[in-house]
């Protein structure tokens, strides 16, 4: 995956995870002409699209849209997969999501997408494992200030 | 001094403002307040301070002032810190920046530190954005994780791997001891990152991929295990079991089946059992079986297996849901060449296809229908294309117009047929073909002997009723200009125009503000032409006169070369001229078959010139039931007397015939 996108209807940009080294400036430039595009597809279009020299996967959930650029051996099908195991994960942690908490939450988002996906494969099929890291991880927000090296790894 | 505004506070106040004035005042407000918190080096905040600026960077503000900050996130002890800190570095920093390599030391320490969550944040930001110099200084830390027993920082190590591998490919190496029993790990997570890790290395290396054949038989048993087990609810996705991995597996077994006889054969029976038992009611099934088959036609499978995987191509194609039609096309597209009859079968749902409302789905239709026309199908595809050439898109129509033009050249059942098509082509979608299409229409036109008449007879046709389309009216023109005399002598069934009718039209191209420049030299080359094949050689010559002056230079020159023509090389006309003698041969054929392709060619000596008009036909009827004339202009200025050099080639009865003769018995007259 090169990168992933979370979009309104609107167009406006709640999550941006970039695996491919691009300055701040390209990536606005992809981000602003490719949200432009997907948001004239008309619904009963197919989910995937030749962009530019990418292949997009793309699907909306509720307001938001999620959007993938892959490469061109990536199978679209399982892509599709990712991203609804990702909005399921989001779902079980802020119990039954919507976008408002995206926006409001959007650290974890980002930290519930880097323990699902890491330099843009999946890291964890396990729903259950993927939740208890973040929950270990934020237990350990909590207590941050003075238990961190009490903290074994196991 | 004021504790800073919570993140959560400053969300909900920008999002009050009503305009984007008032955001950028906010959005300021708060920048200049971060600002000095920062430049007070205040710890306590800072974590706080760098969220809020990442909001107001997803926002689209400027937020490069944080970038130091992130760094000494990274640098504190405090998890929360680190957390921010990490994905500040994500979202702000990127390796063409220098400040990036201060976080070189950072990450190496945390890759160390004994919190497995704090190890975890250096691996993924590491893995997410690591650049060259930072991959070589750490790829030694990757690699000590990748042998650890900690599933979840193993699996992690895994990717990095990956990501430092792409960065600096000459690490793979270093990296191959630790994949040493990778596979016999029972976490899903680390199983699955690792066939992504041995997936990488042999597709970058002939060697890693040889030495990597030998996992094919245990991925086959892992595969197999993921197929046969129980329920799992860990790992469930709509009844199946860990579909991302079985994906995964896949994948790498194309790469390892891929030109090796032995590995395809150890995974022909597990790849016809999940082509066979895999679930097809929903997505998730659906991607497993269309990894199978890209899997199965890659590799060196069994003919059996390789028409089952069409067959599931074909399947997807009846589907429902439009994405699996979309990979199926994708899919037959890639297989068309190799297995060109087995695709075949499934010809008449790819051309339903080419009816899809949506936009990709009809694209792939159409190169697959292309690539599907033969010489036995090639009337009712041609008739299913010209009829999606109708009503495409116009982002389709010049591909489209190309294909069937190509199609058409390869396969064409007749000549009148492959007229027929290129005249639907140019009066549909005319002015969406290329600009190349013309010259090579000119020359497939000129190349069809006997179907001028018939070709320029339609052409004037479809001038009368549109002129707008500039291809069609380009060929157009080129043929009235040198096969108007076709076109005005009644050859076709249909009622023929008068030589100041067709004038008329040309004339009518040359000032309408639809033709282009280009046309418009179509246009008056091909009235200079009608000079020798028509009789209203003032009006032409009038036309021409007038276009001397124009403003457009292309036409002005033409037209002053032309009047050129008309004033020293009139002689050359058929008016009486003493020096120029009017020939007219009459060829009758009293065999029993026909002389078809009949060319007649005349040579004479280098003090004449010679000018031989188009021949009536090229079909020489057989046992005289009619001739072939044609009418040559000889001139003789020096008055000497005339021999020729003739040349007549046809074909009869299947055969090339060609004749020579010399012709040397010119009555005197015709050239005193």
């Amino acid at each position: 995956m090169q990168f992933m996108l979370l979009f309104s209807r609107q167009g406006k940009l709640r999550l941006q995870k970039w695996y491919v080294p691009l300055s701040d400036k390209e990536r606005k430039k992809i981000s602003r002409d490719l949200v432009q595009t997907i948001l004239a597809r008309k619904p009963k279009m197919c989910s995937f699209l030749e962009w530019r020299d990418l292949k997009i996967v793309y699907k909306r959930y509720a307001s938001l849209y999620f959007c993938c650029a892959v490469e061109d051996q990536d199978n679209e099908l399982i892509t599709l997969e990712i991203i609804h195991r990702y909005v399921e994960l989001l779902d079980k942690y802020f119990g039954s999501v919507c976008e408002l908490d995206i926006i409001f939450n959007f650290e974890k988002a980002y930290f519930i997408l880097d323990e699902f996906l890491l330099g843009g494969e999946a890291q964890e099929t396990s729903k259950k494992n993927v939740l208890k890291a973040i929950e270990q991880a934020d237990l350990l927000q909590e207590v941050s200030s003075f238990a961190v090296d009490r903290f074994s790894a196991h | 001094m004021p504790a800073p505004i919570r993140l959560r506070e400053l969300i909900r106040t920008i999002r009050t403002a009503r305009t984007q004035a008032e955001e950028r005042e906010m959005i300021q407000k708060e920048c200049a307040a971060i600002r000095s918190s920062f430049r007070e080096e205040d710890n306590t905040y800072r974590c706080r301070n760098v969220a809020k600026l990442l909001y107001m960077h997803m926002l689209g503000y400027p937020a490069h002032f944080g970038q130091l900050e992130c760094l000494k996130l990274i640098a504190s002890q405090k998890f929360t810190d680190k957390r921010i800190g990490y994905l500040g570095a994500m979202l702000l920093l990127d390796e063409r920046q220098d400040v990036h390599l201060l976080m070189t030391n950072c990450i190496k320490n945390d890759l160390n530190h004994s919190t497995q969550y704090v190890q975890g944040l250096a691996l993924c930001t590491l893995g997410c954005m690591g650049s060259s110099e930072m991959c070589r200084d750490l790829a030694g830390e990757v690699e000590k994780l990748l042998k650890t027993s900690n599933s979840y920082l193993r699996k992690k190590a895994a990717l990095c791997a990956v990501h430092v591998i792409r960065k600096v490919p000459e690490l793979m190496e270093m990296f191959l001891p630790a994949t040493k029993n990778l596979l016999s790990e029972k976490n899903h997570g680390v199983l699955h990152t690792s066939v992504v890790l041995l997936t990488e290395m042999c597709e970058r290396s002939p060697d890693m991929l040889a030495h990597f054949r030998k996992l094919v038989p245990q991925l086959v048993r892992i595969l197999k295990n993921l197929i046969m087990s129980g329920y799992s609810p860990e790992h469930d996705v709509s009844g199946i079991s860990d579909p991302f991995l079985q994906v995964r597996i896949l994948r790498l077994l194309r790469i390892l089946g891929k030109s090796d006889d032995d590995s395809s054969e150890a995974m022909n029976d597990i790849l016809a059992q999940v082509a066979t038992n895999t679930e097809t009611s929903k997505n998730v099934g659906n991607a497993i079986l269309y990894e199978t088959v890209l899997t199965i036609m890659d590799i060196k499978s069994e003919s059996g297996l390789r028409v089952l995987a069409i067959n599931i191509l074909g399947r997807f194609l009846l589907n429902n849901d439009k994405n699996i039609r979309y990979v199926a096309l994708t899919s037959l597209l890639k297989t068309v060449q190799t297995d060109h009859n087995a695709v075949q079968r499934h010809r008449s749902t790819i051309v339903d296809c080419l009816k899809d409302l949506d936009v990709s789905i009809k694209r792939r239709a159409m190169e697959l229908s292309f690539a599907l026309v033969n010489g036995n199908n090639i009337r009712g595809m041609m008739k299913e294309l010209l009829y999606f050439l109708d009503s495409c898109d116009p982002e389709f129509k010049a591909d489209c117009a190309s294909g069937v033009f190509l199609a058409a050249e390869k396969y064409a059942p007749s000549k009148r047929w492959h007229i027929d098509t290129i005249m639907r082509v140019l009066t549909t979608a005319g002015s969406y073909v290329r600009d190349d299409s013309v010259p090579n229409l000119i020359q497939l036109i000129t190349n069809s002997v006997e179907m001028h008449a018939y070709t320029v007879q339609r052409l004037y046709k479809a001038l009368l009723d549109d002129i707008s389309q500039q291809p069609l009216v380009q060929v157009a023109s080129w043929c009235i200009g040198e096969y108007g005399d076709l076109l005005v002598s009644g050859q076709c069934e249909e009622e023929e125009p008068i030589q100041d009718e067709v004038l008329d039209v040309l004339e009518g191209l040359l000032v309408s503000n639809l033709s282009t420049p280009v046309t418009r030299g179509y246009a008056l080359t091909a009235i200079m032409k009608l000079s020798t094949r028509f009789s209203s050689v003032n009006r032409i010559k009038k036309v021409v006169s007038i276009y001397g002056s124009s403003i457009d230079v292309e036409l002005q020159q033409r037209a002053v070369e032309y009047n050129a023509l008309f004033k020293k090389y009139d002689h050359m006309r058929a008016n009486p001229n003493p020096n120029i003698a009017v020939i007219t041969i009459h060829a009758s054929n009293s065999t029993e078959a026909d002389m078809t392709d009949f060319v007649f060619q005349a040579a004479v000596p280098k003090t004449f010139q010679l000018q031989l008009l188009s021949p009536s036909s090229n079909v020489v009827p057989a046992l005289n039931q009619g001739t072939v004339t044609q009418v040559i202009r000889v001139l003789n200025p020096q008055k000497q007397q005339l021999r020729m050099r003739i040349k007549l080639t046809y074909t009869l009865k299947g055969s090339a015939v060609q004749d020579l003769a010399e012709v040397n018995n010119f009555p005197p007259q015709s050239w005193q």
